[in-house]
């Protein structure tokens, strides 16, 4: 077992670990934040993204030790004060989900392109969000809300 | 999917990291990124008894000017490869390449020095190295070593690596400005693994081909130099006709991805492809 500190969504974590325990189960199952889905587990479907130190990451695929020290962010830190975050609000606006499994995925990395300032076209948008797969291939409503979001966020600076 | 139990310690620096390797007796793993060791751990096909967590070694993050080549430390993540400046202008192929691996969440984590050592034949920057004639330190307890990278990857997910050896930075030549490049794979998805990839550098003489290196990913259990190709370039053929002999030397898997004539036919178009680009560019 090893000791390892996380701050997530701002709330600091001390937690003992099995270096074997993956990052999106320490966040699911140890800390109840369930808000980020395990789709296929392999690093291809993009359904666990989060953040770490901003940073658009596949949990699935890294260790909680690995991330001691980190700062992360997952879907249910992007809300404050009780508004949504511009990209939830533009998934919201533009109905960019059908079933809603890939969803906080999704968000995740979008702020992730839209805040390191790599979401500055469609095409752009559709290269940057590779890494997540919806399966009702709803693509055509998410890239719009992103497009949206970034200029939302483009503007609120 | 979990991993089997590992005990996990944190390298403090490179030598630290290379004294807990030697430790283990080759059955501890050093871990980077992890985006290559992390699934094999899941599927078991890794069942190392410790892994030792480089991935705090900031220091080994950098690309350095080393006037004739450019440095590149081996814990550099995937996404400060491809966006930096220095090798965007001296040696594009590699920031290029690196920004084609997996996809940003992955370029977020992977690191070079971890896909060099990995010795995955379909892994994208080794068979980039292999062609420009890069040039692998490696650090072990009596101190360092350069590996050129013709001799670094001796089979599937095998390297001339020794198991306390850890690699711990890459040189690249600087490109003459006259020097026509291209990286072109073939995927099913865009995050795949490529199916058959091509790295192409053709060396220019007063604008005529003076020369050209070629390296294969996926086309054997290494990457592969393309020597057939190369040598019908310098002869003076056409694109499409040094690009008919690209598979000579050639051992193609087969797999879900495609069959090994399948890839025997992609890596014809796929080099005819990346030859006119390089010559065009």
């Amino acid at each position: 077992m090893r000791q390892v500190a996380l701050t997530v969504n701002g709330m600091r974590h001390e937690l003992e670990l099995e270096p074997r325990e993956l990052l999106v189960y320490v966040l699911r199952d140890r800390l109840k934040l369930t808000g980020t889905n395990v789709g296929c587990d392999t690093s291809s479907c993009g359904a666990c993204t989060v953040l770490v130190d901003g940073e658009s990451v596949k949990s699935c695929t890294v260790l909680g030790v690995q991330a001691d020290g980190a700062e992360i962010t997952t879907i249910e830190g992007l809300a404050a004060n009780g508004s949504l975050h511009p990209v939830q609000q533009a998934f919201h606006d533009h109905h960019a989900l059908q079933c809603g499994y890939c969803t906080p995925g999704m968000v995740m990395a979008a702020v992730s392109l839209i805040e390191h300032g790599e979401a500055t076209s469609e095409a752009a948008i559709r290269e940057g969000l590779e890494g997540n797969l919806c399966r009702c291939t709803g693509y055509h409503n998410i890239v719009a809300a992103v497009q949206d979001a970034a200029g939302a966020m483009g503007r609120a600076r | 999917m979990i991993p089997a139990r590992f005990d996990y310690d944190v390298a403090e620096s490179a030598a630290h990291a290379i004294e807990l390797l030697g430790a283990g007796g080759g059955d501890t793993k050093l871990l980077a990124g992890g985006h290559s060791l992390i699934p094999a751990l899941k599927l078991r096909i890794a069942r190392p008894a410790k892994l030792v967590d480089i991935g705090r070694l900031s220091d080994l993050a950098y690309v350095r000017d080393g006037g004739t080549h450019v440095a590149i430390g081996a814990l550099s993540r995937h996404a400060a490869v491809a966006s930096n400046p220095l090798l965007a202008e001296h040696c594009p192929i590699v920031s290029y390449t690196a920004g084609q691996i997996g996809d940003p969440q992955v370029r977020h984590r992977g690191t070079l020095g971890g896909t060099l050592s990995h010795g995955d034949p379909a892994s994208d920057l080794p068979a980039v190295m292999l062609a420009l004639g890069a040039e692998l330190v490696v650090q072990g307890k009596g101190g360092e070593r350069v590996i050129p990278a013709t001799e670094l990857f001796t089979g599937v997910f095998e390297t001339a690596l020794a198991p306390d050896e850890m690699l711990v930075e890459a040189r690249v030549p600087k490109l003459a400005a006259s020097t026509g490049w291209a990286y072109v794979k073939a995927n099913r998805r865009a995050q795949d693994w490529a199916t058959v990839g091509v790295a192409a550098l053709v060396h220019r003489d007063d604008g005529a081909v003076a020369g050209a290196s070629i390296g294969l990913v996926n086309m054997g259990g290494t990457p592969l130099r393309a020597r057939a190709t190369e040598d019908a370039l310098a002869g003076g053929s056409s694109a499409a006709e040094a690009a008919a002999l690209v598979t000579d030397g050639t051992q193609p898997p087969s797999d879900q991805a495609g069959s090994s004539e399948y890839r025997a036919h992609l890596a014809q178009v796929i080099t005819r492809r990346a030859l006119e680009q390089a010559l065009g560019n």
